[in-house]
């Protein structure tokens, strides 16, 4: 071995071709960007794992087209119901609204999701794929780029990267190469997960159980994926024997008994785990960027694992872009701590309420548990206290220091700076579209106007204005009524008023979007020029910690 | 349904659950009676009114009768 290694150097390398990662890599080729990903096994996800993606998810999916295969393959569900025994407590649905381009939710197996990220990203040509590619080491070099070494079945090479993206999930590598590690509690309750393949399909919907009939004392979670393949999560307590609970015919019995002894089905995947919920102190550190499972990890009640990952690469990916391209600072960077580590913290939160209530610790929470059961046959407030999964949406970041101070005159109603924009249908011509496939993938003002405002001079200056600003920015307008005047510009038509409504604007109202389509700030009526460029710096990081 | 317990009225459901839970960490089973039996007076006091009380005791009381 005394031939000199090959050393490649790359901008952006990823490491971990799961979910997470090859939605970096998607995020990034819609940028123009070229990646590296590197992935230590050559096939996709061993079983479905995740498999509940949400709204959210969707939405940054189809950004760049990936959603398309992902709805048509997936399971669309927008309802829940929860039992207490075999009595319905309740029902929800989670898609109060109509006007959304996207379900609530889909059920998707992780492979299929994987399959077509991966067949995206090949029919687009700037990320190389590189399976069977180990990370064997990585050390921080003195100008701060990453020396990955990399194994591959043939060869050993390195690759100096000028920022890299661990996405290589729970047991990550890297972190324990760099010393670091992720603090949290750990659960010593244990769960048995199992897909199943059934003959007849089931409805589409999401059912949980506490102390059901068929696996009394504990709780039970079903949902349904395509293929007609059940996912069942069923509670097992804290003296569980892993070994005993994974054998297939003791598995076999407990689904039985679930599904009644006339069903016919198959097992597909078995699985008994306890979980952790944990997290790093900090996912920065740079050049290498923690995402996903890497960076933090929830039990799987309330869908927050795979969709916070993805909502962590719809948060990092235009940043480092921007910074990679020279448009923004390097303090932007530190952002991606400061909105995610709340992010991870808020689906820590709510993931382990849901672990808390279906495992009550003691007498007392017991006895509370068995109060708002007993009291949420009658009474709408108790229902609301019974926790079953508290399902995955979009992290708000209004503490961020990209945002700036929200105008009072919307007295707080609206999307407020730093949540994610609100769908709407729209007219267009004769066609139906929708508010989020226009907002683009770069900053974006949305601004909603009439005829009077499209006419004045000060519109005309606000435009040009726009037109000036580096890096560029998206023009979007929505006006109540068709735009009597022949525009250049393609105005976008709310009949019905529902957009305005949503988004609590009136004619001048003006919204400073991200290119993650999460809100920089807003004025109710126009703002002066000097304004809407203060804050297009600071949601550029321009102006950290101010 | 009743007239003062219809609506849904606590701000933050899951905040104000985890926090009456989190109360009884360390707490032996008589102590976290008390402590209940406590809770219920201050709340109580809070309400004032002797009609929602009256309504509030009542509701309890079926609910565990007739389960």
């Amino acid at each position: 071995m005394t031939n000199k290694k090959r050393i490649e150097a790359h901008d952006i390398v990823i490491v971990g071709g799961g979910p997470v990662g090859l939605a970096a890599a998607v995020e990034f080729s819609n940028l123009g960007i070229k990646t590296i990903l590197l992935e230590t096994s050559d096939s996709f996800s061993d079983g479905s794992r995740a498999i509940c993606w949400s709204q959210r998810t969707l939405e940054i999916m189809d950004r760049s087209g990936a959603a398309t295969k992902m709805l048509e393959k997936g399971v669309t569900w927008n309802q829940g119901r929860v039992y207490l025994k075999h009595h319905e407590i309740y029902n929800f649905d989670l898609q109060m609204e109509t006007d959304l381009k996207m379900p609530a939710f889909i059920n998707l197996q992780q492979y299929y999701v994987e399959e077509f990220l991966e067949s995206h990203l090949r029919g687009k040509k700037l990320t190389d794929i590189r399976r069977l590619n180990e990370v064997d080491d990585i050390s921080i070099t003195e100008n701060k780029t990453a020396l990955l070494s990399v194994i591959t079945p043939n060869e050993k090479y390195e690759i100096n990267a000028k920022y890299v993206i661990a996405a290589d999930g729970v047991n990550s590598f890297l972190r324990k190469r760099l010393g670091l590690e992720t603090k949290g509690k750990k659960f010593e309750e244990k769960f048995l997960i199992t897909d199943i393949h059934v003959k007849e399909p089931y409805p589409m919907e999401r059912r949980f159980w506490f102390d059901p009939i068929f696996h009394k004392g504990q709780s039970a979670l079903l949902h349904v994926q395509p293929d007609n393949i059940l996912r069942i999560d069923l509670q097992l307590g804290v003296n569980a024997d892993p070994k005993i609970e994974s054998n297939p015919t003791r598995v076999q019995s407990r689904i039985q008994k679930m599904l009644g002894e006339n069903i016919d089905f198959d097992i597909q995947w078995i699985s008994v785990y306890s979980f952790s919920c944990k997290r790093m102190d900090r996912f920065v550190h740079e050049p290498v960027f923690f995402v996903g499972d890497a960076a933090h990890v929830v039990s799987p009640f309330g869908a927050r694992g795979g969709n916070g990952g993805i909502q962590d690469i719809d948060n990092l990916v235009w940043k480092l872009a921007s910074v990679l391209k020279g448009l923004a600072p390097k303090s932007l960077l530190k952002s991606y701590d400061l909105e995610r580590v709340p992010a991870a913290d808020e689906n820590i939160l709510n993931s382990s309420r849901s672990t808390d209530f279906m495992t009550p610790k003691n007498e007392a929470s017991k006895e509370f548990r068995e109060a708002v059961f007993l009291l949420s046959k009658n009474m709408p407030f108790a229902r609301k206290l019974v926790n079953s999964g508290r399902l995955s949406s979009p992290h708000s970041y209004h503490n961020s220091f990209l945002n700036s101070k929200d105008d009072p005159a919307f007295i707080g109603k609206g999307p407020i700076p730093g949540s994610a924009s609100l769908d709407a249908v729209l007219g267009l011509k004769s066609t139906e579209v929708w508010l989020l496939d226009y907002l683009g993938r770069e900053f974006c003002c949305l601004v909603f106007v009439n005829d009077s405002i499209l006419s004045s001079k000060r519109f005309e200056e606000f435009r040009k204005f726009v037109k000036t600003l580096n890096p560029q920015m998206n023009l979007v307008m929505v006006s109540r009524a068709i735009i009597s005047k022949n525009m250049r510009a393609t105005v976008l038509v709310d009949k019905s008023g529902k957009c305005f409504n949503k988004w609590s604007a009136i004619p001048g109202s003006v919204y400073l979007i991200r290119p993650d389509q999460h809100i920089a700030t807003r004025w109710k009526n126009y703002p002066e020029l000097e304004n809407l460029e203060q804050a297009f710096k600071k949601a550029l990081g321009h102006c950290e910690g101010k | 349904m009743s007239y003062f317990f219809a609506d849904q009225n606590i701000e933050a459901p899951d905040d104000f659950y985890e926090m009456l839970i989190n109360a009884h960490d360390g707490l032996s089973n008589s102590d976290s009676r008390l402590l209940n039996a406590n809770l219920i007076l201050l709340l109580a006091n809070q309400v004032g009114k002797v009609e929602i009380l009256e309504e509030a005791i009542s509701l309890a009381r079926k609910s565990v009768i007739e389960r």
